[in-house]
């Protein structure tokens, strides 16, 4: 079984609860698929870690001593990457999508592309299971093709091991990466908090989930910094048929427990927010359907 | 001048702090612009009661393949280096997935039969609004289940122009929608907190605007949530702090409910205050090197 949690919106405690997840129960194989700030390794130390390097998207570059600045790739380019300036033809790295045009009609050939190889994917295990994690180079495109990378090499380790349960960290935002995260699996889980932003954020991952991925509930975290508000996006849960999973009150035990290198549920296991994220977790992995 | 308030985590305070220090320079009168360019999740209207001037959708030109016209020569299929065309070429099939095409146009100027036409496809929209002392908010907001914001934010900085004070809200990460964000900016403010999970995407945003060739100054927000270790490594790398912001759970509540701290708070308006008077000051000047002349605790 997958299990996917994300937010919409940063820093609502996927991470936080992800970890959670992760030392509640069972063995498992955690992935950290927010590849462009991946966080769990910290709490996880995985070891014994095998790391392969991810091979990213394209990008141009010309070769000046070929180029004889006759300014077609400029005017085909749709990306506005290519510029021409004092006689020579540039290529922006951070505008140049990749796609490759600008090489195939260049007619002196002066335009060579070039991948970047310097994402690496990492596993290993951890001390209750198995990890597994990306990590973007800056700059990069593609993160969805390395969210790929990382969920395919996490159901290897599963399959190796016999674990039964894949639980992902996932990425904020509602684009590529969000939606590798959470196409075809089981259950997804979404992060909030009681903000405008948080409820604003959480209706656009909400619509992506219902065309991508499996069945959705919603935690409501730090809930009682406004409670009002809190019930607002309950009672959005309720009109869009969304389970509500649990409400967690703000505590900083989770930040404590995240500078000594563990989860809230295993610093400090009778804390109210310890025993609410297990059964959390609990009722995920049994039945789901609330 | 354009300044980019960034962060590599998620949730630091990007919006906060960029909301409330737009709100502090227009209501001194300053000719100020706010770009929110998280276009996955554009938040910056929640705090502002603003008329709507113009909404731009943003398209990309998408191919349209006439089967009659088609030789099956699969050039088009080849030249797309982002297999959004299907092409079995005994079955006679051909299809575009439009979620895969990124409008690069390769296709349609490698078919050789003219069987390829194009037509645009909506990715979002740039809105612009005007507030209540006739400041701008220009919002890019990606339409839900598209792949990539980049055209979006490209789109809204080309809109939100470089006269006065332009305060680009950045995505959250180090990939290219942060990259296209930070790449126009004179000046970058990483907002942050003071977690392992906050250094270490710290870390990861200061090594990508570095290899950019940008310095950027730090805001350390809910400073006393966590320990020493971000104020620690800003001393090592020689990175300014410009303000470091304590955890206030009223704080949090006007936050939570749209509104602006730097209207209700005076202590908050007053940090606002000192950090607009710093951005003013390096107002045309700012370079690579500027200091902070302030610090608040």
């Amino acid at each position: 079984m997958e299990v996917a949690v994300i937010s919409g919106k940063g820093g609502t405690g996927k991470s936080s609860v992800t970890a959670a997840f992760a030392t509640a129960g069972d063995r498992l194989v955690v992935a950290d698929c927010d590849v462009d700030a991946a966080n769990l390794y910290l709490i996880f130390n995985p070891e014994h870690g095998t790391g392969q390097s991810y091979i990213g998207g394209h990008k141009a570059v010309v070769d000046h001593a070929l180029c004889t600045v006759c300014g077609i790739c400029e005017s085909y380019c749709r990306f506005d990457a290519i510029t021409e300036q004092e006689g020579k033809i540039m290529i922006s790295e951070t505008s140049c999508d990749g796609c490759l045009f600008c090489s195939r009609i260049c007619p002196m050939n002066a335009i060579k592309m070039v991948r970047s190889d310097k994402s690496r994917m990492y596993s290993g295990s951890f001390r209750n299971g198995m990890m597994v994690y990306g990590r973007l180079a800056p700059g990069e495109e593609n993160s969805g093709k390395l969210v790929s990378m990382v969920r395919d090499e996490a159901k290897k380790a599963a399959g190796e091991t016999g674990m039964k349960i894949i639980l992902m960290d996932g990425p904020p935002g509602i684009g590529c990466p969000v939606i590798s995260t959470v196409t075809g699996v089981d259950r997804i889980v979404i992060v909030t908090e009681p903000t405008m932003s948080g409820l604003e954020d959480l209706k656009r991952v909400f619509e992506v989930t219902r065309k991508f991925g499996g069945e959705v509930g919603v935690i409501i975290n730090k809930y009682d910094l406004n409670e009002a508000m809190a019930d607002r996006i309950e009672g959005w849960c309720a009109a869009l048929g969304s389970a509500l999973l649990g409400r967690l009150p703000y505590d900083r035990r989770v930040t404590e427990a995240m500078i000594a290198g563990k989860s809230v549920t295993e610093m400090f296991p009778d804390a109210e927010i310890s025993k609410l994220l297990k059964d959390i977790w609990n009722k995920l992995i049994t039945n789901g359907k609330e | 001048m354009r300044i980019a308030v960034a962060s590599g985590k998620g949730g630091t305070g990007k919006t906060f702090v960029a909301t409330n220090l737009f709100n502090v320079l227009s209501r001194r009168g300053e000719r100020v612009t706010l770009a929110d360019c998280d276009a996955e999740a554009p938040d910056d209207m929640l705090f502002f009661s603003a008329e709507k001037v113009r909404e731009t959708e943003v398209t990309h030109q998408v191919p349209v393949i006439n089967k009659d016209a088609c030789t099956w020569c699969g050039r088009c299929s080849r030249w797309c280096n982002y297999n959004a065309i299907f092409y079995l070429p005994n079955a006679k099939v051909i299809e575009v997935i439009e979620n895969l095409c990124h409008g690069c146009g390769a296709c349609s100027f490698a078919c050789n039969s003219g069987a390829i036409t194009e037509k645009p496809v909506v990715l979002g929209a740039v809105t612009t609004f005007s507030t209540d002392v006739g400041s701008r908010v220009v919002e890019a907001r990606m339409k839900v289940n598209e792949m990539s914001p980049v055209r979006v934010i490209k789109a809204a900085i080309k809109e939100s122009g470089d006269e006065g004070i332009v305060i680009l809200d950045a995505p959250p990460g180090t990939s290219c929608p942060f990259i296209q964000t930070v790449d126009k900016a004179d000046y970058v403010v990483l907002v942050t907190e003071p977690t392992p999970f906050g250094l270490s995407d710290l870390k990861q945003s200061v090594e990508t605007l570095r290899e950019m060739k940008k310095e950027p100054a730090v805001i350390i927000n809910r400073a006393d949530i966590g320990d020493g270790c971000v104020a620690e490594y800003l001393e090592k790398e020689n990175i300014p702090l410009l303000a470091e912001i304590r955890y206030d759970p009223a704080v949090a509540r006007i936050y939570s409910e749209g509104r602006l701290v730097t209207q209700e708070i005076p202590a908050m308006a007053s940090l606002f205050e000192k950090l607009a008077d710093h951005i003013s000051e390096g107002y045309g000047t700012v370079g690579q090197n500027i200091r902070p002349t302030w610090k608040w605790r």
